[in-house]
């Protein structure tokens, strides 16, 4: 049986992306894969007794060593924000290549707890910086030393000890550019570096907790136990700057739709599944269910969705195991049918992403396409003609083309970037001034002017000649003629509608990251957890695959 | 040291705030990207031509053709160089073609680096005694100091250079000869047994 891929038109709707959950493909997950059988180790642990000072965490194999350099700093309640408006914060870190020497890290205590006012060189591959989740930490602390371990419903509600406000790389305020680093086998995977910094902050996190509780009361002061730190994560907030990112990345974008839908194409072509397979997969939706029960949000938004999300995945554990037989033939095609008519968006990507967890067979071939070498899409074919551009527009935008762009409500936001912060951010065009400023990411709008003016030129114009008059439409040229080859390049949605959720864009980037637990603090920023569940370093040679959904 | 996406975010964005439309803006971060990474100038040249850009006059520019006089005012490089990237497989078949008088000639560079990639064909760039072979968008070769560059360049000339070996026949078939002393003489029983097929194979 051949399964058609999904249709763009569909899957690339922002309710849709919106609804995306972590898998097996997920950065974080394919991290801990590739990395499991380096060498872990801490090289300098230099605090003092309330924590702060420096420490050194090291991945090595063979003469490749990466290392994660933490600069511990006191700072006062007032100063500490998870905004990116902050310029202090408890740790700030960076991920070194090859192992630091003394004057490296003279440097980097100097620029790295500056943040995106410091500098980086070329050294440095990826920076960041974390603040204390204070509630948590110093519960944890004050039981420690007291030879108590804390108390877990505590911990599970927040579910970690420190939140990050911001991950950077390739190449900013200095750090290596991509190019410098990309044949490296091991880090053939999107973010993979990012992912790395973040899980080492983890076993930072938990070293510091130990360190600050024995020092606080050497005598009775005992660790934290493994099994609590494995339940901890890594927190993040993440604002508005990470949803220009896929949309300005288009082939990156398609890259991770397209193995996405490709693992589920694949996975509904198989006409038998063995029985530990049907196992495995029901266990982890079973299991699962936890991770959305301790889901805790206060925004009314993601509380519906939960809700909803919560009865479909029951409603369709009824019918697994009542109802359906995995002997028939192509039981995950007839499931992923019986999913998309009975439940919402929601359900229907949460247990796509489960459908993969027992065939990493499938999925861990894709997990090296989800790369991309931008460049070689740059150019535009200019000797193709207007024609050949109106049926690529026609065919793939067909949905945007229906958007009346004269009405206020399609149009009403903008975005722009923040000159306080270099941000991007997202305003009321009738409102708010800036609008002159405004960024190229109206794709919408701007593909459906592109059309217009292809309506008014002539058929066999070339584009070369067309780009004469019409350069202010250039960046969507470009783009259309990329989304003939990447039909998951585009965002099938209008980004500057009334009706806009930006965090629909964030939540899409970051279930490909393997975020946990979206709580929307508004519509324009969310907080996440990284890594709850994950194995400890030490753990790495030998871990359950399935972790997300046993720990 | 600025990385070199810190080069295209910000030329991306200062072009767009001269005037150039966000597409023709992205082809110039990629060029001024290209020019830095090449070690040219490019940061310095494009913050001097901006300084000018609002204050003067250039060349209207449409369809390119083989000979190209300004009337009046130069021809600005990047608008220049956006056409004939987009031209160039249009160009390409005059073999050559001229331009009078463009300004701030390093900035045409990396258009026509990226033409050499697309049409396959390395492509020579003269005006008054400056040479530069632009190879397939790998690397650029010059005869100029890098120090200084040329605010005008009255009379240039694009040759678009055919594909042909630059060394002899003669030099080729020495370098052949040496190569073969890393072969094997056979031997009747090699000719036998040490190749994969038969030496008659016509079942």
């Amino acid at each position: 049986m051949n399964i058609n891929l999904r249709d763009p038109n569909k899957i690339m709707k922002l309710s849709r992306l919106g609804s995306f959950h972590q898998s097996r493909l997920s950065f974080l997950r394919s991290f801990l894969s590739e990395f499991k059988d380096w060498e872990y180790k801490r090289d300098l642990f230099d605090l003092d007794k309330n924590g702060y000072g420096t420490a050194v965490y090291s991945f090595t194999k063979k003469d490749r060593v990466y290392s994660l350099v933490c600069f511990a700093n006191q700072i006062s309640d007032t100063e500490r924000s998870d905004r990116v408006i902050a310029t202090k914060w408890d740790a700030a870190f960076t991920l070194h290549d090859g192992i630091p020497l003394k004057k490296d890290i003279e440097r980097l205590r100097n620029e790295v707890p500056k943040q995106e006012v410091g500098r980086l060189s070329y050294k440095e591959l990826t920076l960041s910086r974390a603040n204390k989740s204070v509630r948590i930490f110093d519960h944890v602390v004050e039981n420690l030393s007291k030879g108590f371990q804390p108390n877990l419903d505590l911990l599970e509600k927040v579910g970690y000890l420190y939140r990050t406000t911001a991950v950077y790389g390739s190449g900013k305020f200095g750090l290596a550019d991509r190019f410098r680093i990309k044949n490296r086998e091991e880090i053939n995977g999107p973010f993979r570096l990012e992912m790395m910094l973040v899980y080492l902050v983890r076993q930072f996190t938990f070293d510091q907790v130990n360190h600050v509780a024995k020092k606080r009361n050497p005598k009775t002061a005992v660790n934290l136990d493994p099994k609590i730190c494995k339940n901890l994560g890594i927190g993040n907030s993440t604002g508005l700057g990470m949803a220009p990112f896929i949309v300005n990345h288009p082939t990156l974008l398609n890259n991770w739709i397209s193995c996405r839908e490709t693992a589920l194409k694949k996975i509904r072509e198989l006409e038998t599944v063995e029985i530990k397979d049907s196992n495995l997969f029901k266990n982890c939706v079973r299991n699962s269910v936890k991770n959305i029960t301790s889901w805790n949000t206060e925004s009314e938004y993601q509380i519906k969705k939960i809700k909803f999300l919560l009865r479909d995945v029951r409603k369709f554990l009824d019918f697994v195991e009542k109802e359906f037989d995995f002997n028939n033939s192509y039981p995950f095609n007839t499931l992923y049918l019986w999913l998309e008519k009975e439940t919402c968006e929601e359900c229907v990507e949460y247990i796509v992403s489960i459908m993969m967890e027992p065939f990493g067979e499938i999925v861990q071939p894709l997990i090296k396409k989800m790369s991309s070498d931008e460049e070689k899409y740059f150019n535009i074919p200019t000797d193709r003609s207007v024609g050949d551009l109106l049926a690529i527009l026609e065919k793939k935008y067909s949905n945007i083309l229906t958007i009346d762009f004269d009405k206020k409500e399609n149009h009403k936001k903008f975005w722009f970037i923040s000159k306080n912060k270099e941000e991007p951010r997202l305003a009321d065009r009738f409102e708010e001034q800036g609008s002159d400023l405004e960024q190229p990411l109206a794709i919408a709008r701007d593909i459906k002017k592109l059309y217009e003016r292809c309506l008014l030129s002539k058929k066999s114009l070339k584009i070369d000649k067309f780009l004469i008059d019409n350069s202010d439409l250039r960046h969507v040229v470009r783009r259309a003629f990329i989304i003939e080859k990447f039909p998951y390049s585009e965002i099938q949605d209008n980004t500057i509608s009334e009706n806009l959720i930006p965090i629909d864009m964030l939540r899409l980037k970051l279930s490909f990251f393997g975020a946990l637990k979206f709580d929307p603090r508004s519509d324009k920023w969310l907080r996440i957890c990284m890594f709850q569940g994950a194995p400890l370093p030490k753990e790495l040679k030998d871990f359950d695959e399935q972790w997300v959904y046993n720990s | 040291m600025k990385s070199l996406s810190e080069i295209e975010t910000i030329t991306k964005r200062a072009s767009r705030a001269v005037g150039f439309s966000w597409g023709d803006s992205e082809e110039i971060a990629k060029g001024i990207r290209l020019l830095e990474l090449f070690g040219f100038p490019g940061i310095k040249n494009l913050n001097q031509y901006f300084k000018l850009i609002n204050k003067k006059n250039f060349e209207n520019l449409s369809i390119l053709k083989k000979k190209n006089k300004s009337n009046k005012y130069s021809f600005c490089p990047i608008n220049l160089g956006i056409r004939i990237l987009d031209q160039i497989k249009t160009l390409e078949k005059f073999k050559k073609i001229t331009f009078h008088k463009v300004s701030y000639p390093i900035l045409l560079l990396p258009f026509l680096s990226r033409c050499s990639d697309v049409i396959g064909k390395k492509i020579l760039f003269k005006f008054e005694k400056n040479t530069f072979l632009l190879n397939f968008n790998v690397n650029i070769l010059s005869n100029l100091s890098l120090k200084k560059f040329p605010l005008l360049a009255k009379k240039t000339e694009i040759v678009f250079l055919e594909n042909k070996d630059n060394f002899t026949e003669k030099e080729w078939k020495s370098l052949y000869k040496l190569s073969e002393n890393t072969f094997v003489e056979e031997t009747e029983s090699l000719k036998q047994g040490a190749a994969g097929a038969g030496l008659t194979d016509n079942d």
